[in-house]
């Protein structure tokens, strides 16, 4: 399928667009190890947005994989993962901070123009006010590429470069959306390596009965028809 | 799995009668207070398996709220239980839990909301009490709105994930009499829903008071 756009996100920055409902973001790591946190918003709406707890517990999962649908604070589906070469996507671990960035020496603009190194926050929160949001819009967010295994007693362990050049993740937007997203390292990595995610927006298709994420749950199935009555 | 769980409790030498703050919250209620720097704060769960959905925020600043993302990341483990720093979004010390005779709580569950329950259970329910309508009601108050309102503790509440990347809600690991009890490491306000789920096993289906008392430094 041709994209309607095309974007390179360099390792380490932050971005956002505007998804129009019907259409899939693919977004596909250029090289090993990249991370693309990401949170998702209702275009049209002032406070609806992605939660994870709510994404999960309706659908029994504590990763995010095809062909879960990412659900709303207010029920409704965003988004469905129509498709990835990884099953297994982090969403518990949340975004890096300022003190996790600085753990790798003092940066700034002025010594290291734009290699300088700045939090997944940092950038979240820049791509937010361009869009007349703030921190109190911040909640989770999904971490592509990464993994974060999970141990018998609950412990968490990073796994380093669970996402290889080339792997991908397919989103069809349920509603418009606004996407915001930062490839800064995740925050449990002990080495500053960010890497490049490419963003395409392709047209999309309708879906019906059969698709996998209306079959997926029943949960899914009413997460994706609360989407299509969210404008009666 | 979980009738097996044996899990480490820790006491509060604490006493009822020196608390300056002791209140039931009925069954389906809610609680909006200030704890001091250095008070403590119990909650105690009275009939057993009764889940205590709890927001913490920094008093002078609700947009820096609990964040259930970073406290498990930081402490690298995806359960709460005594010891465990409970992380605002900014990474500030909200609270401690000093003590816990229930030794398992969780914090990836979520509130239950109406509209999440006609997810999860169907249109039926979508006029059933939820969490965030105690969520809202009480925080307004405090100037707490839907955007403030971050990812919660289930206090009480068994969600077991798995290494496969699992999670369920299970049968509560709670009984009569247990409690939690944090520490506040700032001035912070708590906000809590006495969670009125009638279709899930986390209010062991017959939800039920809870005991709130608080201590100053
Ligand atoms: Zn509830």
């Amino acid at each position: 399928m041709t994209a309607l756009l095309e974007h390179d996100v360099p390792g380490g920055a932050h971005w956002s667009l505007l998804l129009r409902a019907g259409r899939v973001l693919r977004l596909t790591a250029l090289d090993d190890g990249a991370v693309c946190s990401t949170l998702l918003f209702a275009a049209g709406d002032p406070v609806d947005r992605l939660n994870v707890p709510d994404t999960l517990k309706a659908q029994m999962s504590a990763r995010i994989r095809p062909p879960m649908v990412l659900m709303s604070d207010r029920g409704a589906a965003l988004a469905s993962v129509t498709g990835s070469s990884l099953d297994w996507h982090d969403c518990l671990t949340g975004h890096s901070l300022d003190g996790h960035v600085a753990e790798f020496g003092p940066t700034s603009y002025g010594t290291d123009r734009n290699d300088w190194r700045r939090s997944a926050r940092s950038g979240l929160l820049s791509e937010l006010r361009k869009h007349g949001r703030g921190p109190a819009d911040l909640h989770a967010c999904v971490n592509f590429f990464a993994k974060v295994a999970i141990g018998a007693d609950g412990d968490l362990a990073h796994v380093p470069d669970h996402a290889r050049a080339g792997d991908w993740v397919s989103l069809r937007a349920e509603q418009d959306l606004l996407v915001v997203l930062s490839t800064a390292p995740h925050p449990m990595s002990t080495a500053w390596a960010p890497g490049a995610v490419r963003a395409e927006v392709e047209a999309g298709a309708p879906y019906g009965p059969d698709d996998p994420s209306v079959t997926f749950r029943p949960e899914s199935a009413r997460a994706l028809a609360n989407a299509q009555a969210v404008l009666a | 799995m979980t009738a097996t769980l044996t899990l480490p409790t820790v006491e509060s030498a604490l006493r009822a009668e020196d608390a300056v703050l002791d209140v039931t919250v009925a069954a389906g209620d809610g609680f909006l207070g200030r704890v001091p720097a250095g008070g403590s704060f119990r909650i105690v769960d009275l009939h057993g398996n009764q889940a205590a959905d709890t927001l913490f925020y920094d008093a002078d600043d609700v947009t820096n709220r609990y964040s259930a993302m970073d406290t498990i990341r930081e402490q690298r483990a995806a359960y709460l239980t005594a010891g465990s720093r409970l992380l605002s979004q900014d990474g500030d010390p909200l609270v401690t839990i000093t003590a816990d005779t229930c030794g398992r709580h969780d914090t990836l569950g979520g509130a239950c909301a109406q509209e999440s329950n006609v997810v999860r259970y169907g249109m039926h329910t979508r006029h059933q009490h939820a969490c965030r309508e105690t969520f809202l009601r009480y925080g307004a108050p405090a100037g707490i709105g839907a955007r403030e309102l971050g990812h919660n503790v289930n206090f009480f509440m068994n969600v077991p994930l798995t290494p496969d990347g699992g999670l369920s809600f299970a049968d509560g690991l709670s009984a009569p009499g247990r409690y939690v009890e944090v520490r506040a490491e700032r001035d912070v306000l708590v906000l809590i829903s006495n969670c009125p789920q009638l279709n899930n096993p986390c209010n062991g289906w017959d939800p039920t008071p809870i005991r709130l008392l608080g201590w100053t430094a």
